[in-house]
């Protein structure tokens, strides 16, 4: 009789699971092979987005990394029902975004990479006549411009025209915009894009408040490697396809090995040491900078490596281990590197 | 404070509202946008109010010695008056069409359109904006109806404002007709530039239509812009005693009667915004 139970129990689930399953409750999103295909002028057809399986938790704050043109926006559009998928399903803040676009725009917010206030109008009246557009009734509309002027920390600007804000202070109030009509999911498209360090820090500053305080759902895009290591958990797309997802730590294990570098007196002996002591299948690379070493847990083989060094008489004058970047995971699963051209091969 | 970004977002308050409400909360965002933007701009305003003034008083004042009463029925001032009325609210209803592009080219439209409504209700509510605002403009250069010898009677007044919005709205929805298809300002500049001289002096404005020659008649009866004017001059003729000016529209020398005309320049108007939402309603 239990053994029955138990094999029923997986099947319902399952089943239930693309409505208002068990599974789904926690989720702010969900996509099961989301396609988007664009037909091209002389009849070809281009896949931005090949079959796309995420999961969202809620709460969250969700980093969707990938190099420029990966399919982070049109994600994005599908996402937010902008754009139809052509083929798969996604459900986002419990609404689907083929059956159900409008409720989808009603429950998320986005803000655009390029995003528009209108200049001319102050920063409380932007925030009016966006809320009524989403449908606030008067009394609502007051009382959420306070409440998101208040959060983005801009009260004491409301009546200052948006063309003289600076630009943190526009991204903020951008960011408090699509706050105004309480969205289940709030999406950023690279959020920080041509802001200097410190605007940046501020943005990100104001969007873990959102998260902490308040439990919003956050997803993000962006190219920084620094500010996808901040977040809840990530998606690394390349090609329109995801490449690993996971926590920032969890896609980093995965990869596993630590870089471990040595700087010894005489690091071609070293390396005839050391040779036969790490697994075979490791390498063991020498350079200017020293030797190199691709180890699991790199720190714990580092006085194990020193030892073996001083048995043969080999000065260490340092050692360290350095766990695998996002970098590396990108480079790790395309063979190419996110950061591009700025990344030099000796030097990280 | 309530949760900023619900957790669950199962029932928000914009959801308990009805489909036609929450539509209409948006048409009425679009046009107190458009009236916060004429209050703010106020020199805009007054150098766009000013442009048809100084039309009436340095050109009226100019031709008024030379143009006998005799030929136009009325004096050259009186004559010009509607004329400038529809200058003055042509020139807010197009920069609804340069505001639809700028819109686009500052990536403002994409926001507009991430709004939980349909993208008609957007057009409707631009136009909406854009013909209280030309007709607000053109209510104040009413002011100015005595300087050119007309009684201020409530009924022609309203009359007026009514020919005015009427006007504000065809001009309107053809301006935004026009800018939904075109994805750069200059190309809309040009087109303009190209258009509205003939338009407005093929308008009946100016210069009586009658002394046109034929061909050119037969392009002012095509001329929404003429429909305006005569609209608006022959509720004049109708209020006022002495009032009837010459050479308006005719359809093979005959006048088509005044509702007909303030009928047609609806029908363009709604025939104008039904094509550009055809076009604005396709998902790109």
């Amino acid at each position: 009789m239990k053994l029955h139970a138990r094999d029923h129990e997986p099947a319902r689930t399952a089943a239930a699971a693309p409505r208002t399953g068990p599974d789904d409750a926690g989720l702010a999103i969900s996509t099961r092979g989301l396609v988007k295909s664009y037909r091209g002028p002389d009849g070809t057809t281009t896949d931005a987005v090949r079959g796309l399986d995420l999961d969202v938790r809620r709460g969250e704050t969700f980093a969707f990394l990938g190099p420029n043109g990966a399919g982070k926006s049109t994600t994005i559009a599908m996402l937010c029902a902008l754009a139809r998928p052509t083929s798969g399903r996604a459900t986002v803040a419990g609404a689907d975004v083929l059956a159900e676009p409008e409720r989808v725009r009603r429950r998320v917010g986005l803000l655009f990479q390029h995003s528009a206030l209108d200049p001319d109008l102050t920063a409380e009246q932007n925030l009016r006549v966006h809320a009524r557009l989403y449908g606030l009734r008067r009394a609502e509309v007051r009382r959420r411009t306070a409440e998101v002027l208040d959060l983005a920390d801009l009260s004491d600007r409301r009546r200052s025209l948006v063309r003289t804000l600076s630009g943190g202070m526009r991204r903020r109030l951008e960011i408090a915009r699509q706050l105004l009509h309480s969205p289940g999911v709030l999406f950023l498209d690279e959020p920080t894009t041509g802001l200097d360090p410190h605007a940046r820090a501020r943005v990100w500053e104001h969007l873990h408040t959102l998260r902490d305080r308040h439990g919003s759902t956050l997803f993000v895009t962006t190219h920084y490697l620094d500010e996808a290591e901040h977040c809840d958990r990530l998606a690394i797309i390349d090609r329109g396809r995801l490449v690993a997802q996971g926590t920032p730590r969890g896609v980093r294990a995965e990869i596993g090995d630590d870089r471990v570098v040595l700087r010894t007196g005489d690091d071609a002996e070293a390396r005839r040491v050391l040779g036969p002591l790490v697994p075979p299948d490791r390498s063991v690379a020498v350079d200017t900078d020293g030797l190199w070493l691709r180890l699991p847990d790199g720190s714990a083989w580092i006085p194990r490596l020193c030892a073996a060094l001083e048995v043969h008489g080999i000065a260490v004058h340092s050692a360290s281990a350095t766990p695998p970047t996002l970098d590396d995971v990108f480079f790790h699963h395309t063979g190419r590197s996110l950061a591009g051209p700025e990344r030099t091969g000796g030097g990280r | 404070m309530t949760a900023l970004v619900l957790p669950g977002a199962d029932d928000t308050a914009p959801e308990r509202t009805g489909r036609l409400r929450r539509e209409l909360r948006a048409v009425h965002a679009l046009v107190h946008r458009d009236l916060l933007r004429l209050a703010c701009q106020r020199v805009p305003t007054a150098l766009m109010l000013l442009h048809p003034v100084l039309y009436l008083f340095i050109l009226g004042g100019g031709l008024a010695a030379l143009i006998p009463t005799a030929s136009l029925g009325v004096g050259y001032r009186t004559y010009l008056f509607p004329g400038m009325l529809m200058m003055t609210v042509q020139t807010p209803a197009i920069m609804v069409g340069i505001r639809l592009i700028t819109d686009r080219q500052s990536g403002y439209l994409r926001e507009l359109l991430m709004a939980p409504v349909g993208r008609t209700t957007l057009l409707l509510g631009g136009c909406a904006g854009g013909t209280l605002v030309a007709t607000v403009q053109g209510a104040v250069l009413l002011a100015l109806a005595g300087t050119v010898g007309l009684p201020y009677d409530p009924v022609l007044l309203a009359m007026l404002l009514g020919g005015m919005a009427l006007a504000s709205f065809a001009l309107t929805a053809l301006s935004l007709a026009l800018a939904v298809g075109l994805r750069s300002p200059e190309t809309f500049h040009t087109l303009l530039g190209l258009v509205m001289m003939p338009l407005l002096f093929l308008s009946g404005g100016f210069f009586p239509l009658t002394s046109l020659p034929g061909w050119a008649q037969a392009l002012a009866a095509a001329n929404p812009l003429a429909y305006g004017v005569d609209v608006l001059r022959r509720s004049i003729a109708l209020r006022v005693p002495d009032g009837a000016a010459a050479g308006s529209v005719e359809w093979a020398g005959r006048q088509p009667p005044l509702l007909l005309e303030a009928g047609l320049l609806l029908a363009l108007g709604i025939l104008a915004l039904l094509w550009a939402a055809r076009r604005f309603g396709r998902p790109e």
